[in-house]
């Protein structure tokens, strides 16, 4: 028992899909299970923080950490598993980049506070309504809560990230290849992304059916048509993100058609997915005309959501925001 | 800082072929512009990755400037257009993000057309200075 590498898994601001993924190795997980020691999984088994207190600095073979880094008490704990840790591995999209939570940096803390608490269309005004506070007294005592920070980050933005697995969530093919790798010792470099590093297009059973030059003259939503399986979706003029999104995921979108989203994340080349996806986008609308433009980008009415759904943390431009967004 | 005046950073990406040679003539003819500007050449407009642009404003641009060639004369035959739909889109994503869609311009300048550049370039630093600098949370 002694002799196991310890693994620990831990969650930051996720919605749970991450764990789900650990979950779905279903068999394998029993092997993993069988040459592993997990010594800390809040959301699975009863060990406290204190016991990784406990542990001696690098104690623990390999972390897992999902989700993005929202709160203080996550910042924390991330340090902690840093520091008990020797590979930290950030798990999926919201880790990996910031995710969907990310999200969230088009506005700050003040802004969500007031929306949530005060001036939100189901928040009933008039009320002495109470915004979160860090501390709080009561008859019984103090009250902490966790610092809410005024932006998202994704891991590496808090503490050094080894290795990123991405993904929304991984898939079960990843993960068991990443926990293979790492208790084989056949890492690449540190740093790099455990998944393809070539674009998802490469690897879409749909490749072939993509006409030489690819012209959209029309963008459609997924809801509005009915999608032929059998043909490239770009091609039917839905917006996949797949040029410009790392493969590796056995494009499982595609085959339960629907368009790419870009959970993978960009290229090794790429830094900045969003505005890649954005230049990909415009390559290929036929148009040249300004109006003519307007009116096919109509069907793109939230850039941000489409093109940086997974990795706005890493824009730090949000952070210089001059329009009050919201409500 | 409220005594100096703002000296807005402009990035203007600008095509070997039109611009570059027309910003090129108007510094020969001693024509007098804004040094606000700061050109970066590329070898045609469709080469302006959008990424540029937001590493631009990211590491502290307040306007960044696309240049190219009038529609149908790209050198490429059209790169010039890709500009264009990239400069539209960008345009639209920007206010998401909070910032003054203003701050991107895509202004069509040919080779012959260095009063053209001069007057630009004068004129997007004076409305960047108006707009004002993009700083951290300028809008709180």
């Amino acid at each position: 028992m002694a002799d196991k590498p310890k693994v620990a898994f831990y969650w930051c601001a996720s919605c749970g899909g991450c764990e789900e993924a650990v979950v779905d190795l279903a068999e394998e997980i029993l092997d993993v299970v069988e040459a592993v020691d997990i010594v800390f999984w809040p959301v699975a088994l009863d060990f406290k923080v204190e016991d990784v207190e406990a542990m001696e600095d690098g104690s623990i073979a390999v972390s897992f950490i999902n989700g993005a880094v929202r709160l203080s008490e996550q910042e924390e704990m991330a340090h902690l598993l840093r520091q008990k840790s020797q590979l930290v591995i950030a798990f999926g999209s919201c880790s990996h980049l910031g995710g969907v939570p990310g999200l969230a940096n088009l506005w700050d803390k003040a802004s969500i506070f007031d929306y949530y608490y005060v001036s939100g269309p189901t928040v009933e005004h008039g009320e002495n309504i109470e915004v979160p506070e860090v501390k709080i007294e009561v008859p019984e005592g103090t009250l902490e809560l966790p610092e809410f920070w005024d932006e998202v980050k994704s891991l590496d933005q808090v503490v050094k990230v080894d290795y990123y697995l991405p993904g929304c969530p991984p898939t079960v093919k990843i993960v068991s290849n990443a926990i293979k790798a790492i208790l084989s010792g056949d890492l690449p470099p540190p740093g790099s992304v455990l998944a393809g590093t070539r674009a998802l297009c490469y690897e879409c059973p749909l490749n072939d059916s993509k006409p030489e030059k690819l012209l959209v003259k029309e963008i459609k939503r997924v809801h509005e048509v009915e999608i032929d399986p059998e043909t490239c979706l770009l091609a039917q003029g839905l917006l996949c993100l797949g040029p410009v999104t790392r493969g590796g995921c056995e494009s499982l979108c595609i085959e339960g058609h629907m368009p790419c989203t870009g959970c993978f994340g960009p290229l090794d080349e790429v830094l900045d997915q969003g505005a890649k996806g954005l230049s990909f986008l415009s390559s290929i609308i036929d148009a040249d005309e300004e109006e003519e433009i307007l009116q096919i980008l109509d069907k793109v009415p939230d850039p941000v959501g489409v093109f940086y759904r997974y990795s706005l943390p890493r824009l730090s431009l949000t952070s210089k925001k001059e329009v009050k967004l919201g409500g | 800082m409220k005594l100096e005046v703002f000296e807005p950073r402009i990035v203007a990406f600008v095509c070997n072929w039109c611009t570059y040679i027309a910003a090129d003539a108007a510094g020969v003819a001693r024509a007098r512009y804004a040094s606000n500007v700061r050109l970066i050449r590329t070898m045609c407009s469709g080469r302006i990755d959008p990424q540029f642009i937001m590493s631009a404003f990211e590491k502290g641009a307040d306007g960044v400037l696309m240049c190219g060639c009038h529609p149908g004369d790209c050198h490429y035959r059209e790169g010039n257009y890709k500009a264009l739909r990239r400069y539209i889109l960008l345009k639209r994503l920007l206010p998401q993000l909070g910032i003054n869609e203003d701050r991107l311009r895509l202004e069509w300048i040919s080779a012959s057309e260095p009063e053209k550049f001069r007057r630009v370039a004068d004129d997007i630093t004076e409305q960047i200075r108006q707009i004002g600098p993009l700083i951290e949370n300028g809008g709180e």
